[in-house]
């Protein structure tokens, strides 16, 4: 029932525009793939690709071993549910998930009772029974949502894709609809793929990462390995790695102004680099002159943690420090700061240590 | 378009309800309402005899005819052919896109007349175009084919103008949902595109037909003017205006009006059913 997708060195330029710069990714059948990156980065680009919506530059999208190209957009049996749901608003929800049984040419399309009884029972999967009679403008975000799935999987698809499913619903919504997709996908088992710019949703529901950026896969792998082990500097920042400092690697070591903070297995590495750092990976211990010191500039609550943020010497901004696990200090104590995980990467061109302008273009 | 007007206007935080409806009546009053009222009042103080004589003449039957059958075949081409071009100028780029867009709105801004004159001089017997059709025996200016062809040039404009912003705000992800889904081409635009710009051709309709109800100017140089064959009911007021026979004109006029307000009120009423259809968003 369900195909592996297959995308091989995919390229796609809008103009001068370069959306896809060589992509390779596959999704095996009954796998949920998030492609997370920031917009502009291609991963709506990717989706409209696979789905047949854009045609393919170079490179190829094969389900199992079937090139796309030599696919009907009908063939492809694809259910698409798009960001703003594209519902059908002259027709009813039963009329809207109905669609594609009844565009089936007349041979294979089934009889009315056998539409009715389908859409009954789609309906009944997404949760919504009793309102086949509505119209889109008479239901919720929420409910529009499932509408879109329910026409979706009306024609059997072989694969699904997903474009911001979450995007435009509130937040409770979305964590509930969140839980509910995944269910869904486990007892259906289609390859999906499905677009988000939240790393949260990307992270908690699918089984792979794809982390996107710049037209380029940076990072594929399941949320444990993104998360732990990020392949960039990009995929750290993306995925919430706010503390970024500035050091030297030398001898296995990171150093920040000459002073070791960090021990590092790899050797191979060296010259100036950026050591990023998690706030929970941060240490609050006595300032005895080793490693980072510096002063609590603020405390704060973020939901269930407290953070604070340490001015530190030598460095022009504070980092941002999980008390989770920790006792609280007071302001303005001085403080010293213990390096218990962090991630080395080359320095960027630009050597100012200024968290979210990343270059757009690694040389 | 209810003119009833509650007793106890509901409160609202914007200011001057009561001024600008004040306003919007006595404008409304002075400018159509008072005008057709004294054409009412006019028409009545003729003969009732007379009323219905005039009323069921064969001349004035036949130019009734005329009037409202071509306004309406005209219409619903400018429908359709509106509904084209308004379709490949939102969808489509092509060399002189920009001066064509332009040229729709030069019926709006010709005086009628000269329209008449031109179509009349190309569709002549000796014209352009009617110089191709002559051998085959086919007449159109000064048939009530000419008078077909003015009422569509009239009111080409409308539709396209009304239909355009539509079709722009249209969102293209319904049509690539659909064709998803598996729909062919056809079945796309006959169920996904048109519903949805259902209400503005409509409109564009409407205004179209009302237009070629009521064009004079450039239909009487085109028509010919045989009474019973091409003559239209504009041209009977008009004659019977140069006969000093103001009540004859008024009874005839009245009549269009009643006949056309009815065309319009059903037509505006299949329109609120195909809105209502698509729902308030």
């Amino acid at each position: 029932m369900s195909v592996t997708v297959t995308v091989e060195q995919v390229t796609k330029s809008f103009g001068a525009y370069p959306a896809l710069r060589g992509v390779s990714l596959a999704v095996q059948p009954g796998e949920l793939v998030a492609l997370l990156g920031p917009s502009g980065s291609g991963k709506t680009t990717l989706l409209r690709l696979i789905a047949g919506l854009e045609t393919i530059e170079h490179g190829r999208v094969l389900f199992n071993d079937t090139d796309s190209r030599r696919l009907s957009l009908r063939e492809r049996r694809i259910g698409f549910v798009f960001q703003h749901y594209a519902l059908f608003k002259h027709m009813s929800v039963a009329k809207n998930v109905a669609f594609g049984l009844r565009a089936r040419p007349r041979a294979e399309r089934p009889s009315r009772p056998e539409i009715a009884a389908r859409v009954a029972e789609l309906l009944e999967l997404v949760q919504l029974p009793g309102l086949a009679d509505r119209f889109p403008s008479q239901l919720s975000g929420g409910q529009r949502q499932r509408v879109a799935l329910a026409r979706a999987l009306a024609i059997e698809p072989r694969v699904l894709l997903l474009d911001e499913p979450f995007g435009a619903l509130d937040a409770q919504v979305r964590k509930d609809l969140r839980h509910w997709l995944r269910a869904l996908h486990d007892r259906l088992g289609h390859a999906t793929l499905f677009v988000t710019h939240d790393q949260e949703e990307a992270l908690e529901l699918a089984d792979r990462v794809a982390i996107l950026n710049d037209g380029r896969i940076e990072q594929v792998g399941t949320p444990d390995e993104v998360y732990d082990m990020p392949a960039s500097a990009f995929v750290c920042e993306f995925l919430g790695v706010t503390n970024r400092l500035p050091v030297e690697v030398a001898d296995g070591a990171a150093l920040f102004n000459g002073t070791a903070v960090l021990g590092l297995p790899d050797r191979s590495l060296s010259g100036p680099a950026a050591l990023y750092i998690r706030p929970q990976h941060l240490g609050i211990v006595a300032p005895d002159g080793a490693g980072l010191s510096g002063m609590v500039a603020a405390l704060r609550r973020n939901g269930p943690a407290r953070h604070a943020e340490i001015a530190v010497a030598g460095l022009g901004k504070t980092l941002d420090v999980d008390l989770s696990n920790q006792a609280l200090p007071a302001m303005g104590e001085r403080v010293g700061l213990r390096v218990a995980r962090g991630a080395v990467f080359p320095a960027p061109r630009d050597a100012a240590a200024t968290a979210g302008t990343w270059p757009a273009e690694k040389a | 378009m209810s003119l009833a007007i509650p007793f106890k206007p509901k409160p609202s935080i914007l200011p001057g309800f009561g001024l600008s409806l004040g306003i919007t009546l006595t404008g409304l009053s002075l400018i159509v309402l008072i005008p057709l009222a004294a054409l009412l009042l006019r028409a009545a103080s003729a003969d009732p005899n007379e009323i219905l004589e005039l009323v069921t003449s064969a001349r004035t039957l036949a130019a009734l005819r005329l009037s409202f059958g071509a306004a309406f075949l005209a219409a619903l081409l400018n429908a359709v052919f509106g509904l084209m071009i308004a379709w490949l100028l939102v969808r489509h780029e092509f060399p002189g896109k920009r001066l064509v867009d332009a040229a729709i709105d030069l019926p709006f801004a010709l005086p009628t007349a000269v329209a008449g004159v031109a179509l009349a001089a190309i569709y002549a017997p000796n014209g352009w175009i009617g110089g191709l059709v002559a051998p085959l025996g086919v007449k159109i200016a000064y048939t009530p084919a000419g008078v077909f062809i003015a009422m569509v040039f009239v009111g080409m404009p409308f539709v396209i103008r009304t239909v355009q912003p539509v079709l722009a705000e249209a969102e293209t992800d319904v049509e690539e949902a659909a064709a998803l889904l598996g729909a062919s081409r056809m079945r796309i635009v006959f169920t996904v595109i048109l519903p949805g710009v259902m209400p503005a051709l409509l409109t564009g309709f409407v205004l179209a037909f009302a237009r070629a109800i009521g064009e004079y100017g450039s239909v009487i140089f085109i028509a010919g003017n045989v009474p019973m064959v091409s003559e239209i009911l504009p041209l009977l007021i008009v004659i019977r205006l140069e006969q000093f026979d103001y009540a004859g004109a008024a009874v005839i006029a009245t009549l269009m009006l009643v006949v056309a307000f009815v065309l319009i009120a059903a037509i505006n009423a299949l329109q609120g059913w195909t809105r209502h259809r698509l729902g308030d968003a």
